[in-house]
């Protein structure tokens, strides 16, 4: 590289990012979180447009079992705990602390995707519901699978903080990597909480 | 991220076990609230404060939002307010496309469902 262009590089893009000064990653899932909310919020105000003053729409709890899904909102609640847990193990160095914690929280993720499908089965082959059936199952399906999709990334992309875990890739002045996934994991706990009120609840 | 003190992490790990106690509490509220003898307004409204205050408690403490700069807060607290202004612009068309579906045409949709 010239001396020209080092010159120039801390003008042209600032070394620290603006918000999050431990990490640009940080900022980045930030940024990406909150398109992802847009997303949900889109699909969450179609619902109830879809909803609303809709005389036929049957009342959710007379579908679907509350009892299930209370339990897999606990589950994800759980795992939010073991996510946390994991990051403050490796802020204290604990290697050992990281690895089960985020083994735990995989498992509760993987536990939770099973009872999902566990539920839809029940749902599409035994009580006939299904997505072109009325616009109860087009929107049920639709946000819980999408709810679905980001579970099973959550547990694909952890497995990997895992396997760096493994490495020992994360120490307790690097532990950005594991609290960057923790962000993308809570959010997906937080939306779960949300299509739990909405979907099921109310 | 900057080395935190023992104290501090144990303070911390004592907060996410509080934080968790509440999550489960207010879940067991909401379970509990839809069986309330009471008009269904006030059960969706009540369901609707009650979610908020539990994804504001995972935002600010699971998701650290409450040490975090002033400014990611706004950053995060935009996609909410952008939700709520775009199920303002839905209103008029609240349960009008349903209704369109389900009362042009309900012996098509019968149908369907029978097959």
């Amino acid at each position: 590289m010239s001396h020209a262009a080092v010159a120039h590089e801390p003008v042209l893009e600032p070394t620290e990012s603006p918000l999050t000064p431990e990490s640009w990653g940080k900022l980045g899932m930030w940024i990406f979180l909150c398109a992802d909310a847009m997303s949900f919020g889109g699909l969450l105000a179609g619902y109830g447009a879809l909803r609303y003053g809709d005389p036929t729409w049957p009342r959710p709890s007379s579908i679907l079992g509350i009892q299930l899904t209370a339990l897999m909102t606990f589950l994800l609640i759980c795992s939010s705990v073991t996510m946390v847990e994991a990051l403050a193990a490796i802020r204290q160095g604990d290697q050992s602390g990281l690895r089960k914690f985020l083994g735990l929280t995989i498992l509760g993720g993987i536990m939770f995707l099973c009872l999902q499908a566990y539920e839809w089965n029940k749902l599409i082959f035994h009580e006939g519901q299904s997505i072109t059936r009325n616009n109860f199952g087009a929107t049920f399906f639709i946000l819980t699978g999408f709810h679905g999709c980001h579970v099973f990334s959550g547990v694909v992309y952890l497995s990997t903080v895992l396997m760096r875990a493994f490495r020992g890739a994360f120490s307790a002045h690097q532990s950005n990597g594991v609290e960057i996934a923790a962000l993308y994991w809570h959010f997906v706990d937080l939306i779960w909480i949300l299509v739990f009120t909405f979907v099921y609840l109310l | 991220m900057t080395v935190h003190s023992p104290e501090q992490l144990a303070h911390e790990q004592r907060r996410y076990l509080q934080v968790f106690a509440w999550l489960a509490v207010l879940t067991a509220v909401e379970l509990a609230v839809i069986y309330m003898p009471i008009p269904h307004m006030a059960i969706a409204f009540m369901l609707v404060v009650l979610a908020a205050t539990k994804a504001a408690l995972v935002a600010l403490f699971y998701m650290h939002l409450s040490v975090e700069r002033r400014t990611l807060t706004y950053i995060a607290l935009t996609p909410a307010v952008l939700c709520v202004l775009l199920v303002f612009a839905l209103l008029p068309d609240l349960g009008a496309i349903t209704r369109a579906l389900t009362h042009a045409t309900p012996p098509a949709v019968e149908a369907e469902a029978h097959h």
